[in-house]
């Protein structure tokens, strides 16, 4: 049996340094790999790898047993991308950010005010988005990850910007996503208490 | 028989969605669409304020002026294209969206066209009065224009593609674009001047047309591929 998302002998070279070398890893449904490692590691660079941002020196990432390279289209049907910086627009408001979002992905089916009810954004939906807090705008780039309704999340830092209850909020979704055979990819800083099987990668 | 087709999505529904938020965007902040049509307002009044009124001299160098600035003020506008999604990690967003880059690219040049190329068009008969140019050269003067700032926006998209990450890539992006551009102009301006001296001009207007076409068939390919280079 073979993984659904898995790499191998992956290496990365940015400018003189080598950030990994021979680096690989294998994820199923239900399970997490959590990348650690210090500031400057490269885990936001092994998540662009796995994005198709950033070009390897060597080694493939395969779905479903074929490389992303060849179904690029596919693979980012697939995932869902939460980065460091929001991509969400600060002039515009929650609702036309989302629906946004949402236009991109017409398959998706994911009920758009319960999402907002539960990250507890729902009363903030027609302020512009440069209005709200960082912790704020961080809520709504977690609601745009639920309504991509998608497999794969890749979570650069995701508790950066929230609070005590927030933090509780990420692991409870991380939690139900990975009990509903989704995959998490999670580079964080902090301890991840997470129930579930997880994978550690050290950078 | 067999099991129903599932509905796919069409391949503009990324082009639709992001052409309307970037319209929207604008909508929201009218400076920034302003500006270059501001800048063109004033090089077109300027130009005969300096050089005098004599009839003779607006009515010759009318057509060159207003196509100079017209390409000056849409390469003014172009820094702006993806500047913004680059800072606020919206670029990324798209580059791992379902949806196909080049698609989306061209969503986003259609609305910078109609951001800042249409104005110009429209606003355009208004300058050419102050040129004495006479209403049939107009109407050719606008055709060459919305043939032409099709066809700079969608050049320009590879520029500023290419100059995302610099820090002021303005310069750079405008000595990329001008060779590009040149024929643009060159044919825009030749066209309005044989109109105006009342000679065969139809070949510009075709070979403008031509190249609005080819544009639109590679650019948002060469910008999508120019997008993932420079966002390494």
């Amino acid at each position: 049996m073979t993984a659904k998302l898995s790499a191998n002998d992956l290496t990365l070279i940015r400018g003189e340094s080598c950030l990994f070398q021979g680096l690989g890893f294998a994820l199923n449904p239900g399970e997490l790999l959590l990348l650690e490692g210090q500031n400057g590691s490269g885990k936001t660079s092994l998540m662009r790898a796995i994005a198709g941002m950033l070009s390897l020196e060597s080694g493939e990432i395969l779905w479903n047993d074929i490389p992303v390279d060849e179904q690029r289209q596919e693979f980012h049907g697939a995932l869902v991308w939460l980065a460091h910086r929001t991509g969400l627009k600060g002039d515009l408001t929650l609702v036309e950010n989302l629906h946004f979002e949402a236009a991109l992905r017409p398959q998706a089916n994911v009920d758009f005010e319960a999402v907002c009810e539960r990250l507890g954004i729902a009363r903030l939906r027609s302020l512009p988005l440069r209005s709200l807090s960082a912790g704020q705008q961080r809520r709504v780039a977690l609601a745009r990850m639920l309504l991509a309704d998608v497999p794969l999340w890749l979570m650069d830092e995701p508790f950066t910007n929230l609070d005590r209850e927030g933090r509780a909020l990420i692991m409870r979704l991380t939690e139900e996503h990975l009990a509903n055979g989704g995959m998490c990819i999670m580079a964080a800083h902090q301890d991840v208490e997470i129930d579930s099987t997880v994978t550690r990668v050290s950078l | 028989m067999g099991a129903p087709i599932p509905q796919q999505p069409g391949i503009f529904v990324g082009l639709i969605a992001i052409a309307r938020r970037d319209l929207l965007l604008a909508w929201k902040r009218p400076g920034d669409v302003l500006n270059p049509l501001f800048f063109f307002a004033m090089v077109c009044t300027l130009f005969p304020l300096a050089v005098g009124p004599s009839a003779e001299q607006l009515t010759f160098s009318g057509p060159g002026v207003l196509w100079v600035a017209a390409l000056l003020s849409t390469l003014l506008s172009l820094n702006g294209l993806f500047m913004s999604d680059h800072e606020d990690g919206s670029l990324d967003q798209l580059l791992v969206s379902p949806q196909p880059l080049p698609v989306l690219v061209l969503g986003k040049t259609i609305a910078h066209w109609i951001i800042s190329g249409l104005p110009l068009v429209l606003i355009s008969p208004l300058l050419a009065m102050t040129y004495r140019m006479p209403a049939d050269v107009m109407g050719v003067l606008m055709l060459t224009l919305l043939l032409g700032t099709v066809c700079l926006s969608l050049l320009g998209s590879i520029g500023a593609a290419l100059t995302v990450g610099l820090h002021r890539g303005t310069a750079l992006l405008s000595l990329l674009i001008l060779p590009l551009a040149m024929p643009v102009l060159l044919l825009g301006a030749n066209t309005v001047s044989l109109a105006a001296g009342n000679e065969v001009y139809a070949t510009g207007i075709w070979a403008l047309g031509a190249y609005a076409v080819a544009a639109l068939s590679l650019a948002p390919y060469a910008t999508a591929a120019a997008l993932r280079i420079s966002n390494e």
